[in-house]
């Protein structure tokens, strides 16, 4: 019983970062259709941003964690402006290539301001882990898991009860019609890929005292991220929540009950069954595609 | 006709070159008295593994300065030609050959990892040609090629020597868990196969991905047990993780961590947890705690004032590698009059050499030459490194 606690704290952590991730990677996908390979770097950078902010200049955690979303947002939108929007014919595939290109762009950049090494920095606050029922419950990951629960509450308000969020929520319908109706479709797309790497920049704070925070991190994350949004269902928010956390519990109680060695392995036979089970993922229905 | 025409005053002008750099060049070769030793240098200068290569460079170019300063070796100066691998197997195996083939040096050292020193060494096989790796793997010298022999310690030494440290504290009972790329695969087999010979069984070994955020889950596993003590093989940052995780789960179990992580920047990731924590190291990381009779104290005191004279950069023990393997070689060529096969057998006959990474004895069956004693066993203790009898 213990260890199956301790197994399910384990997966929740790490599932409440594969979330924050793949709630990214869905929201772009909705608004642009684009799938953003670049994803993952922009957590590295949000890391690597906190490391500096938090960790090197020593801010007040709530200034530093604004600070860093601030700027990974920031650099997010140079990044639709001058590589995605000035793209003569703006296919799909070109659209995907230049992501990966922006991905291995941003790594060099990460290595060249922040070096090779691993950075860590303390966590948010010094508590004891909990001790529930003799499995043991980390600070950071109630923190993990309250900004997470932030998070998404704040973009579903965001898009149901705003009219900029409206205005979104439209143009991803529909770009044509809500062109039509007087909303402006570039500052859409450029919103979207803004709030979509905040995210980003959401999931490396949080990670950031967890792991190590390191130029080549984002890759792997950015991976686990997609996978989690497509085992969701690519496009949905409640997609990318149930995705995340399924990938994340899945991942932890692999170790445990099967072997650590295929712990990826474990989870990405699961992908590979539901995507042939469910093609569109877990939630996929016409009417629950939409935020 | 026309085109053969035009050209011929081209012809002539460059036939007239030719004969001019031929005049030049050849009094410069008559006029020094002995010809230059080229030696070859692969690295991974740039890349992942750029933290080896890097400082193996600037470590050889170092010797191969101080050997010409003094003269060269039997009247013969020293010239290094390094090719940076950026730790592809593939450009590796390249280099090699234009060392071999284009530059004509009589002996390479080098690569820095062991993927790319296997690429390597089916050339070296053919060519037949003096080979100092700086790589740490064991398929390198086992089994033995007569061409090719290493300086960086192995892990089977590594492993020996916490074993021994586990032995004398009576532990019987202990748990792996190792990173899933080559480093740990290949310190895991170690770890499996030499508990028997200390008495030690292996209750459980788990592995962790590279770049794992949390290894909570695998502690668990491992907890389950009640090992005496647990044995991490990895490098940073996967193994600063696991120590932060056990500190978390309240795990009070000794933690010994592979010669992987022996950094400063271990105990600046680790923070607090990584307090007790005790780990196998090469002498160079902890030189000024070396007692004065240490053999090796005073050539590590040299070298690490020379480097950080020279490249006023932190010196670290994977330079060394090729510290030593440099001086070796240096040592070898002595009396050989460039003839590969003599350097081959000086090599193979190098005793009792004091250098960075040990006390070399190669022989007809050890091409590492190390012995348990390379390593010391250390205690992190106040965030400082201490020495463990």
């Amino acid at each position: 019983m213990q260890e199956i606690l301790q197994y399910l704290f384990s997966g929740i952590t790490n599932g409440a970062i594969y979330a924050i991730i793949a709630i990214g990677f869905s929201m772009l996908y909705n608004s642009t259709e684009l799938i953003n390979f670049a994803h993952g770097e922009f957590v590295m950078l949000g890391s690597l941003c906190m490391v500096t902010f938090f960790g090197s200049m020593h801010l007040p955690l709530i200034p530093a964690m604004i600070l860093t979303i601030t700027c990974v947002a920031v650099a997010g939108l140079i990044f639709e402006r001058l590589a995605i929007r000035s793209v003569k014919h703006p296919e799909p595939i070109v659209l995907i290539i230049i992501t990966v290109g922006a991905s291995i762009f941003l790594r060099g950049i990460g290595m060249i301001i922040w070096g090779k090494d691993a950075h860590s920095i303390p966590a948010f606050s010094s508590h004891p882990p909990l001790d529930i029922a003799g499995a043991k419950l980390l600070s950071q990951s109630i923190w993990i898991i309250v900004i997470f629960l932030v998070a998404a509450v704040g973009l579903q308000l965001f898009y149901k009860k705003t009219l900029t969020g409206k205005a979104m929520e439209a143009n991803a319908i529909s770009k044509r019609a809500a062109w039509i109706v007087g909303i402006p479709s570039k500052l859409m797309v450029m919103m979207a890929f803004g709030l979509s790497t905040a995210m980003g920049g959401v999931a490396g704070v949080i990670i950031a005292p967890i792991t190590m925070s390191s130029y080549d991190m984002g890759t792997m994350l950015g991976l686990k991220g997609f996978c989690a949004a497509m085992l969701g269902g690519l496009g949905s928010l409640w997609g990318a929540l149930v995705g995340g956390f399924l990938l994340g519990i899945l991942e932890a109680f692999g170790v445990g009950f099967v072997s650590s060695g295929l712990k990826d392995a474990t989870a990405f036979l699961l992908l590979l069954f539901i995507l042939y089970v469910r093609p569109g993922g877990i939630i996929s229905s016409a009417d629950t595609n939409r935020f | 006709m026309l085109e053969v025409t035009r050209y011929r005053p081209m012809m002539i002008i460059l036939s007239i070159l030719a004969i001019a750099c031929l005049l030049i060049t050849t009094p410069a070769i008559s006029e020094s008295e002995k010809n230059t030793y080229k030696i070859g240098g692969i690295f991974a200068v740039t890349g992942p593994a750029s933290f080896l290569g890097d400082p193996e460079k600037k470590s050889m170019e170092m010797v191969v300065d101080q050997i010409n300063a003094s003269g060269g070796i039997d009247g013969h100066m020293l010239e290094a030609v390094i090719y940076d691998t950026e730790g592809d197997p593939g450009k590796a195996n390249l280099l090699a050959t234009k060392l071999i083939n284009k530059d004509n040096v009589i002996a390479i050292i080098g690569p820095s990892t062991t993927p790319t020193t296997l690429a390597v060494m089916p050339i070296i096989q053919r060519i037949k040609i003096p080979f100092i790796s700086c790589a740490a793997g064991n398929k390198i010298v086992a089994p033995i090629n007569p061409w090719v022999f290493k300086t960086a310690q192995s892990d089977i030494l590594a492993v020996a020597a916490i074993y021994e440290n586990l032995k004398s504290k009576k532990i019987k009972k202990i748990s792996i868990i190792s990173v899933n790329n080559a480093f740990g695969e290949s310190g895991k087999e170690q770890l499996l196969s030499q508990a028997k010979n200390f008495g030690l069984t292996v209750a459980k070994s788990e592995t962790y991905g590279a770049k794992d955020t949390d290894m909570t889950a695998q502690l668990t596993k491992i907890r389950k047990d009640n090992p005496e003590a647990i044995v991490c093989w990895g490098t940073n940052p996967g193994p600063a993780v696991l120590a932060k995780n056990m500190q978390q789960l309240d795990l009070n179990i000794p933690l010994f961590q592979s010669h992987g992580v022996a950094s400063p920047k271990f105990i600046e990731l680790a923070g607090s947890a990584a307090e007790g924590i005790m780990l196998p190291t090469g002498k160079i990381l902890v030189a000024s705690l070396l007692s004065d009779s240490d053999p090796q104290k005073e050539m590590l005191t040299a070298y690490i004032s020379e480097y950080k004279n020279k490249y006023k950069s932190s010196v670290s023990g994977f330079g060394g590698y090729a510290y030593d393997a440099a001086n070796i070689l240096a040592a070898a060529l002595k009396n050989s009059e460039g003839d590969k096969e003599k350097i081959r057998e000086a090599l193979e006959n190098t005793e009792g050499y004091v250098g960075v990474s040990g006390i070399f004895n190669f022989s007809k069956t050890d091409h590492n030459g190390l012995s348990p004693e390379a390593f010391v066993m250390v205690k992190i203790k106040d965030g400082k490194w201490e020495l463990l009898k």
